[in-house]
């Protein structure tokens, strides 16, 4: 926007994508088709508005936001008109017709509100409140009785609504129909008791709903959490980034007094834009339940606690005498700066490249494919350019569930952009169709030869997209479980010319790989390997590059072979391959050798833990330090497309130390010099280094092997068993129902035509669940990864993995 | 005296017009084969050229209208008819379609043609059965007769006609509304621009006409436009089928050209019931602004009326006589408007349950001097402000009521209307009094 009367000498104001408007006097060359109120928002004119939201279409409810437009004879919504050339505008500001409009619809407003603001949510951050005060009277003239209904009903387990605080701006509904794709609320009878609803037994249970929260511009709609927790005036607000994927969300997290009330998605339009999912805003609680609280030794077989010193003195005597023998295994969870501490830590301090994040499904195809394309590497594809791609491919992702940000994205683009989705999956899941998108039915580990097949030109038109400027192909988190299918993205990205992009689950795995927390991997991509790329870390940490570990090192999988293996191997520990494991914040259940890793803690000398929590590792572990959980410290997190998003401490002041801090004091208590640890030092470190723009190992491709007749296709949903999740009850509650899923010809081929319920086993055991027939891909299973009572991973089976199925007992 | 022009009404007494064969018999279906015979555009030039106005109310030009279709653009386009006459006082488009609904399908054929539609669709108010059956067994027989479907007469043009019931609610007779409502989705009106001509029933271009409107075209292709244009005035040309009801001797449907007068359709109508003067009238529906006695000579045409200070709306007059207390008959009106607010808009939703709750403290005897002025204020409010019609509506009865009967209003400050103007003494039915 510029202010249009005279043109610097030279410069053409004859922009064909702009006009010329006149607002309140002011003559402005906006962007054409631009609304008047954004028009005014520009110009730093606030126009009062309560249904308009800018990333929802236009509706024009409220008529709040009139204004007189000459030429016009009656006032229009500043929300709702594109301004054309020439126009001439007038708000409240300089119209009394306006102004006397807007303070009659503020005055219908408030006709049947119940201003019951001192016991409201609301009260202190309301634009109702806010409004009313600016562009309405300070009395009702209103005498009669007010319409009434009786005080909150639950539209799902976690969003309450006071029908009678409502002022049908229908935000709410919108957003569930556009943004969300989850039209399960509606506005319901009409006239003054229009009210929104749900279907009977029909709860509003979309991922998204707390979003309608935030944007309910009255107190309607509040949250079961944090209903009479708190008044605004009385919040610190931090803005932070949510931990719980790899979405990248920026949020505001309020604390009051210490503790985390509730978080809100904060504005970042290149990532969520306003939006986040539930999980992101909702799941907290697990700040303050179950956590670590002091360092603990472990003294005759038991855990106590101990002293810092002490605890400090423990952990560097064994890690020193374990020098060169400790795997280090710090799980996806952890800040990019904790995580490039615990890869300098391992080859400086422990003199190993024994490190891997990873205690999932995992595999060396994933790690080579990691070193090749995503470690390390400038940022995208993006959200901007999923909006901006023809075509998505999606291979073994479920956006909804594994990254709830892409999907809104994907929605969007589907929706406004004309991107066309195509999605590689097991299951035509409700996501598929809320992105449009053409399912392309695959059986689980049948992923790798898809992609040949799409390669070599199966589907010509997909292949054709594909080749177009800007085409993306996103792969998800399992696909490191089907042999050859990374191989496979790698190679058709490469043909086809198409951005690749690679969305991991957890918040911190792509920071982890990015700063060198996998064995073979040195901080910004560099293969450990290359003497150039040690020479150039070794400089930055400032040690001898001959002192680092030549690599590459061993991967989870390898260290834990390697520490049963030496079960019964040697007499004593010095003849061990491990001597120890330094262990940070990760769930054991999360790996699908979790039995074995179990094993391998039990078995190894000595075993050190940085946890927040209380769990299975510190339970085995000789020496646990506290560390803080991410609302107490500052760090970032690098998101799926590689965008590194910092954030501060929410919580001030809590007596907690980052991971960084600790491993740095326990190399001071080793005589190792590695610095400060603390945050901002692992940084500017971290800027140093940059990235490796040298050549980087060649990914060797691996071969697809047969899938089985019966495959297991799984992965997790948003809402399941998650540690993370504890404490939240309302959230779990809106969980979608724990069951299998396969097709009706599949079922019937495997006598299950009948069956209510399937029993699905492998060789390590079984879990029973519900069966539903739905769109599944013939010879597939489909169960949910981690949700109550469908803990796959306990059997030893992953997304492809054969199992075989029997009628249940139900 | 204007004379009566049964047009539309002419063979309304014979007993099976309903039928394909009674039509026939009288003329029927003699319009379409000239229409299947002329081009498209020439049929929409000609209704321009007639002048005809739209008969729902807003007496928007119909050829313009479908001539904001954009042709050859690929496109299904759709023909809505609003057949949801709804409106208090409003019982025209009702008639129309149980005496003669094969003339209302005739027009439904031909204007289809001449906008490119292949589907026309007959959106009938949900309580009036005997039309929906009517209308229904009327579009069955042209099936089977061959003037509905594939390639019609030969002439190569096909169209489906369905026949919606709605389902009680007046907002749906907003063209928009309706729109929403046909698609299956809630009904209430969507934003303007786009308009219906370009993005209406599923978001392709689509035409909504009245019932009235639509019963006009096969008489005009009949006639041409010199015949049409004899009727009338220059801006309000043919004629109108009024329905007149209220306290008058005889209520019921006087077909007669636009620009007869009140005084006129009463005279036909045996004059008010019992004697007595004229207390008020409207001219169509409770939505146009009530008049009094000194406008029974003004010509009943879209602009007098707009002149007087009212709307010829629906063409539907109402007669109150001196029985009637003006403060009741507002009050009614307004419970119905607060009762049908879609709640969409906040103008409409709320003011009509403040104005409601004003009014219903005169009906009452408790109303003051002030709440008069604030009654005018909130209609003001509302006038003008509201998403659609429906609150312009809602808006109109109290402030013409006030204008011409103040007095009225005042009386309402201390004495309820039931002991003003004692029921029993306004019932129109004989008999019921002494019930």
């Amino acid at each position: 926007m510029t202010v249009a009367p005279q043109a610097p000498a030279g410069v053409e104001l004859t922009d064909p994508n702009s006009v010329i408007v006149t607002v309140d006097g002011i003559a402005v060359r906006v962007p054409k088709g631009a609304l008047v109120i954004r028009v005014a928002e520009m110009m730093g004119i606030e126009i009062p508005r309560f249904c308009d939201h800018p990333l929802l279409d236009p509706v024009a409810a409220c008529r709040m936001c009139l204004v007189e437009i000459e030429g016009q004879p009656k006032p229009q919504p500043a929300c709702a008109i594109p301004v054309t050339d020439g126009m001439v505008i007038r708000t409240q500001r300089t119209s009394e017709v306006a102004q006397v409009a807007q303070e009659g619809v503020m005055e219908f407003l408030l006709l049947n509100h119940p201003l019951d603001c001192p016991i409201c949510d609301k009260g202190g951050e309301c634009p109702l409140q806010n409004q009313a005060m600016s562009a309405g009277s300070g009395v009702s003239r209103f005498d009669l009785k007010k319409r009434t209904f009786p005080k909150p009903i639950s539209i799902s387990a976690q969003v309450l609504l006071d029908r009678e605080r409502c002022v049908s701006c229908a935000r709410c509904t919108r957003f569930a129909d556009e943004i969300a794709g989850d039209p399960m609320i509606e506005l319901l009878e009409r006239g003054a008791k229009q009210q929104v609803g749900v279907g009977p037994d029909e709860p509003f249970d979309s991922y998204y709903s707390g979003n309608t929260i935030q944007i309910c511009p009255v107190g309607a709609l509040t949250s079961a959490d944090y209903r009479f927790r708190a008044r605004p005036f009385d919040l610190v607000s931090t803005p932070t980034t949510c931990e719980h994927c790899a979405s990248g969300c920026s949020l505001r997290t309020d604390v009051r007094r210490g503790v985390i009330t509730r978080r809100l998605a904060w504005d970042d339009p290149q990532v969520n834009e306003e939006w986040n999912c539930d999980k992101g805003r909702f799941a907290f609680r697990y700040t303050t339940e179950g956590r670590v609280d002091s360092p603990l030794v472990r003294d005759g077989g038991e855990l106590r606690p101990a002293s810092w010193p002490e605890a400090l003195d423990r952990a560097a005597r064994g890690l020193a005498e374990a020098r060169g023998r400790v795997g280090v295994l710090t799980g996806g969870r952890l800040t990019r700066e904790d995580a490039y501490a615990y890869a300098k830590f391992a080859r400086v301090v422990l003199g190993t490249d024994d490190i891997d994040f990873r205690t999932r499904v995992a595999s060396d195809e994933e790690a080579d494919f990691l070193a090749a394309h995503v470690a390390g590497k400038p940022m995208g594809p993006t959200y901007a350019d999923l909006d901006a791609a023809p075509v998505v491919l999606l291979v073994g992702l479920e956006p909804e569930d594994e990254s709830p940000i892409v999907l809104l994205r994907l929605r969007k683009a589907a929706r406004k952009s004309g991107t066309s989705v195509v999605s590689i999956s097991p299951v035509r899941t409700r996501g598929i169709d809320k992105m449009n998108a053409q399912w392309w039915a695959c059986r689980a580990g049948d992923e790798a030869s898809v992609l040949r097949r799409i390669g070599q030109g199966e589907d010509t038109h997909l292949l054709e997209q594909l080749r177009s400027d800007g085409a993306v192909i996103l792969v998800g988190e399992r696909m490191a479980a089907v042999p050859g299918a990374l191989s496979q993205v790698a190679a058709l990205a490469a043909d086809a010319g198409a951005r690749l992009g690679w969305v991991p689950r957890r918040a911190g795995e792509r920071g982890a790989a990015d700063t060198g927390a996998l064995a073979g991997l040195l901080p910004g991509g560099r293969p450990i390997t290359n003497a150039q790329a040690r020479a150039e870390v070794a400089q930055v940490w400032g040690v001898d590059p001959n002192s680092l570990p030549e690599g590459p090192g061993m991967t989870t999988q390898g260290m834990v072979n390697e520490v049963l293996a030496d079960h019964g191997r040697a007499e004593s520990d010095q003849a061990r391959r491990f001597g120890a494991l330094l262990v940070a914040g990760l769930q054991l259940a999360d790996d699908p050798r979790a039995d074995d890793l179990r094993k391998a803690l039990d078995e190894i000398p000595f075993l050190v833990a940085l946890s927040t929590h209380h769990n299975e590792v510190t339970a085995a572990a000789d020496v646990v330090f506290p560390v803080a959980v991410v609302a107490e410290k500052a760090g970032s997190f690098t998101d799926w497309e590689g965008r590194t998003k910092a954030f501060s401490a929410a919580i001030h002041g809590a007596q907690t130390s980052t991971d960084g801090r600790v491993l740095a004091m326990v190399a001071d208590t080793m005589g190792v010099s590695f610095g400060t640890g603390d945050v901002s030092a692992l940084r500017s470190e971290l800027d140093t280094l940059g990235s490796w723009p040298g050549a980087r190992p060649e990914f060797a491709p691996r071969d697809a092997a047969e899938a089985a007749d019966l495959t297991l296709a799984t992965w997790r949903l948003l809402l399941d068993d998650a540690a993370l999740q504890e404490g939240e009850p309302h959230l779990a509650a809106t969980a979608r129902p724990t069951e299998a899923l396969m097709s009706a010809t599949t079922a019937q081929e495997h006598g299950l035509g009948q069956a209510r319920s399937v029993v699905i086993s492998t060789d390590r055991g079984s879990v029973e669940l519900p069966l539903r027939l739905a769109e599944v891909a013939a010879g597939t299973v489909w169960v949910p990864m981690h949700s109550e009572g469908s803990d796959v991973l306990s059997l030893g089976a992953a997304h492809g993995s054969r199992v075989r199925v029997s009628g249940g007992a139900v | 005296m204007t004379p009566l022009t049964p047009v539309i009404t002419e063979h309304w007494d014979v007993p099976d017009l309903f039928t394909l064969d009674g039509y026939r018999r009288k003329g029927g279906y003699r319009a379409l084969p000239k229409a299947l015979a002329m081009d498209p555009d020439a049929i929409i030039g000609m209704v321009k050229e007639t002048g005809l106005r739209g008969r729902g109310g807003a007496g928007f030009p119909t050829g313009l209208k479908w001539s904001f279709v954009p042709q050859n653009d690929g496109k299904p386009h759709y023909l809505v008819v609003n057949a949801d006459e709804s409106e208090p006082g409003a019982c025209k488009d009702v008639p129309i379609m149980i005496a003669n609904p094969h003339a209302l399908i005739e027009g439904v054929i031909i204007a289809s043609y001449a906008i490119r539609a292949s589907h026309a669709f007959i959106y009938i108010r949900g309580e009036v059965p005997q039309a929906i059956r009517r209308v229904a067994t009327a579009v069955r027989e042209a099936e089977q007769a061959g003037l509905i479907g594939d390639n019609i007469s030969g002439s190569g043009f096909s169209l489906r006609v369905t026949v919606h019931s709605g389902a009680g609610a007046y907002i749906c007779g907003e063209e928009t509304a309706l729109l929403n409502s046909l698609e299956g989705l809630r009904g209430q009106p969507r934003l303007k621009p786009p308009f219906p001509a370009t993005h209406g029933l599923y978001s392709l271009p689509t035409v909504v006409n009245n019932v009235e409107t639509i019963t006009n075209v096969p008489w005009i292709i009949n006639n041409g436009v010199d015949w049409f244009r004899q009727f009338g005035t220059e801006k309000s040309p043919g004629f109108k089928v009024f329905a007149v009801s209220g306290h008058v001797e005889r209520p019921g449907i006087y077909e007669a050209p636009l620009g007869i007068t009140m005084g006129e359709l009463l005279e036909y109508a045996g004059g008010v019931r019992g004697g007595g003067p004229v207390k008020f009238w409207l001219p169509g529906g409770s939505s146009v602004p009530m008049l009094t006695a000194d406008y029974l000579d003004t010509p009943l045409t879209y602009e007098a009326m707009v002149e007087a200070g009212s709307m010829l709306g629906t063409g539907t007059p109402m007669v109150f006589n001196n029985t009637i207390s003006v403060v009741k008959s507002v009050t009614r009106w307004l419970e119905f408007y607060k009762h049908e607010s879609c709640g969409k808009c906040t103008p409409c939703r709320e003011g009509t349950y403040w104005i409601t709750g004003l009014l219903e403290k005169f009906e009452a005897g408790h109303g003051t001097d002030p709440d008069m002025d604030l009654l005018n204020e909130v209609c003001g409010h509302i006038m003008g402000r509201s998403f659609c019609a429906l609150g312009d509506a809602a808006a109109t009865p109290f402030p013409a009521a006030v204008k011409y009967f103040r007095d009225e209003f005042q009386t309402a400050t201390t004495v309820p209307v039931d002991v003003s103007f004692p029921p029993s003494a306004g019932y129109v039915f004989e008999g019921v009094a002494a019930r």
